[in-house]
């Protein structure tokens, strides 16, 4: 007979709002988020506040001041068609700030959609369904994201779900294993059995179990993402010119090495580490404050 | 044991023909037929239709796939179009060069790192441990490329210590192995740095849950060394992580070495398939793409094997 205090807490979340208390005091207390968070923010307002204060443009060519080094004409001097580095910057900040974020919210969406049906569905659905995830897995993301950069001429639009391409299949494999932890629960066999169909289920009783899993894993692919747009710029096969992107200013900095022209080639670096440390401190913050709360 | 390694074997070898079709299917969603390309600016529609027949191009695809993932089993991976040489060659000419500096950087990066973060987590927040958790996270974020463009400014232009690129020295008249091994420090560098940050963090989280553990306190009552209750008792358990990294970790280094390669010029597997992506070499570019999935199911099979040798549990899952 079973007692009524033991019968498991139902896992139907009719509120994603948290009530309990540990999240919020874990996540903003700690330092560290707090100063991830922080810097983020500085990239963000520099990156879309700053041209409102500094509206020099980033497309304009000056022939007459290339190579130049910082000046008050140009905080951070000129490249070698006397762009403005630092309004490059700027510009460079909104297309790679939009394009992982974005690319990461497409991945996480479809991700988590595929590993809740595989992980629902009968087992010889649910393995090739895997299998397929394991095929495209094994070949490391930046071959094939070459390759598909090189063939379709990127614009945001693509360069996002070329990104998201390859991004989707980690949430994905995570969400499978979530969902099949979760699936034999008591109260999700209940619902089986009182008829409630299978999208209520798993988007109102399996998801928010593991939704602050997936957040975690959603904020590093946002790092994950900003990292390979960098990588396909620096290679040249990022979003075509004039449009000013981190990486590509890289690579056009790295011709210079040899003059000691440092402004070409410290500046978009350091963008690109301060938006990786900061949302690499994110995430890590958000998972210790997700598994505090689980323990 | 051996019925587990059998038993992945075979697992793993739909996985690889997936990787067949994958790859074969990749090249042919590009528009424009190697044909055009190859003629070039000798093209004609009679020549193009001679050429396309006597390479099977006008065979239906999945005619082409077969007779091609024949040729695949017997090893020959066609030939490029820009070098004209059989692709088989050309990959044995980069592979080795690409695996010296993959795998030397790789096993450093682990010996680095697993002492590393054993010393971390045994000294948990401590300065030293906050100090390097710093670093850490800074040589974690930075992007490969970056850093390979950093080292090259410092230690080969400003201390002009190591070339800045490629592998030989083309002034000298015989090669000798300094100057070799000159041109190797780099790149090594550059690829040991990245994967220690990653590492040393697992092994960090890994170890400080170790040392929690009641036989290490048995260790230390039955008068054991620190050394000995760290790096003989509390290591074997920790270690799992790693070893499961260690497989995967090739397919990720030889990621990064494409970077690695492109910034340094270094005439490996990463810059034959970045020159070849940018000519639209598809025979290199396929049996690049082929043999880099061909490694990386090898690399998982290499961890689970691994896995399943410390944890024997796991065989039976």
């Amino acid at each position: 007979m079973i007692q009524e205090s033991q019968l498991p807490r139902a896992g139907v979340v009719d509120n994603l709002v948290d009530a309990r208390p540990g999240f919020n005091r874990r996540f903003w207390r700690s330092g560290m988020t707090m100063l991830g968070l922080v810097m983020l923010l500085f990239l963000v307002l520099f990156s879309f506040v700053g041209p409102l204060f500094y509206p020099r443009s980033a497309i304009a060519t000056n022939l007459l001041a290339t190579d130049a080094g910082p000046s008050a004409q140009f905080p951070l001097g000129t490249d070698s068609v006397g762009h403005n580095v630092l309004a490059q910057l700027m510009v460079g900040g909104q297309s790679s700030l939009e394009v992982g974020f974005a690319a990461a919210v497409v991945a996480m969406l479809f991700g988590t959609l595929y590993g809740l049906i595989s992980g629902v569905a009968p087992a010889f659905v649910d393995s090739i369904m895997m299998r397929i995830v394991d095929i495209l897995l094994s070949i490391p993301s930046i071959f094939i994201l070459l390759f598909l950069n090189v063939v379709f001429t990127p614009s945001v639009g693509i360069m996002v779900l070329v990104l998201a391409s390859t991004s989707w299949l980690g949430v994905s494999r995570l969400v499978r294993g979530e969902t099949m932890s979760i699936k034999g629960q008591v109260y999700v066999e209940a619902a089986r059995a009182t008829g409630t169909g299978v999208w209520r289920i798993m988007l109102r009783y399996l998801l928010p179990n593991f939704i602050g899993t997936v957040l975690v894993a959603g904020t590093f692919q946002v790092a994950d993402a900003i990292l390979a747009m960098a990588g396909l710029s620096f290679l040249g096969l990022g979003l075509p010119p004039p449009t000013p992107n981190w990486g590509g200013m890289l690579s056009d900095g790295m011709n210079y090495m040899f003059q000691n022209s440092w402004w070409l080639i410290y500046p978009p670096g350091l963008c690109i580490l301060i938006a990786e440390v900061s949302i690499n401190l994110i995430g890590d913050g958000l998972r210790s404050a997700i598994e505090t709360r689980e323990r | 044991m051996i019925k587990y390694i059998i038993r992945r074997l075979l697992e793993a070898i739909p996985t690889i023909l997936g990787v067949t079709i994958l790859s074969f299917v990749l090249i042919h969603i590009v528009p424009g037929s190697p044909v055009r390309i190859l003629l070039g600016s000798h093209y004609t529609p009679y020549r193009a239709q001679l050429l396309s027949q006597s390479l099977g191009l006008n065979k239906p695809l999945a005619v082409q796939y077969f007779v091609w993932l024949g040729n695949l089993l017997h090893g020959n991976f066609g030939f490029s179009y820009t070098y004209n040489q059989p692709v088989v060659y050309l990959m044995l000419q980069a592979l080795p060069h690409t695996i010296i500096i993959v795998v030397v950087a790789v096993l450093l990066a682990h010996l680095f790192a697993v002492f590393l973060g054993s010393v971390q987590a045994y000294f948990e927040d401590t300065k030293f441990d906050r100090i390097v958790t710093v670093v850490n996270y800074f040589f974690y974020s930075m992007p490969t490329f970056w850093l390979a463009v950093l080292l090259i400014i410092f230690f080969a232009i400003d201390l002009p210590w190591f070339p800045a690129g490629g592998i030989v020295n083309t002034q000298l008249t015989t090669p000798t192995f300094v100057d070799w091994a000159r041109h190797l420090v780099l790149p090594i560098a550059a690829l040991f740095l990245v994967s220690v940050a990653g590492w040393a963090r697992y092994m960090r989280a890994s170890m400080r849950e170790a040392l929690l553990q009641d036989y290490v306190r048995t260790a230390r009552m039955k008068g054991a060394s620190e050394f000995r209750v760290i790096f003989v008792h509390a290591l074997r358990n920790s270690i799992l992580p790693l070893v499961t990294l260690f497989g995967l970790s090739l397919p990720a280094l030889l990621a990064g070495a494409l970077f690695v390669e492109e910034v340094f010029n270094y005439p490996g597997m990463g810059l034959l398939y970045w020159d070849a992506v940018n000519a639209r070499d598809f025979p290199v570019i396929l049996g690049v793409t082929v043999f880099i999935g061909l490694v990386t199911v090898l690399g998982n099979l290499i961890a689970d094997i691994l896995y399943g040798m410390i944890d024997p549990r796991i065989q039976y899952a």
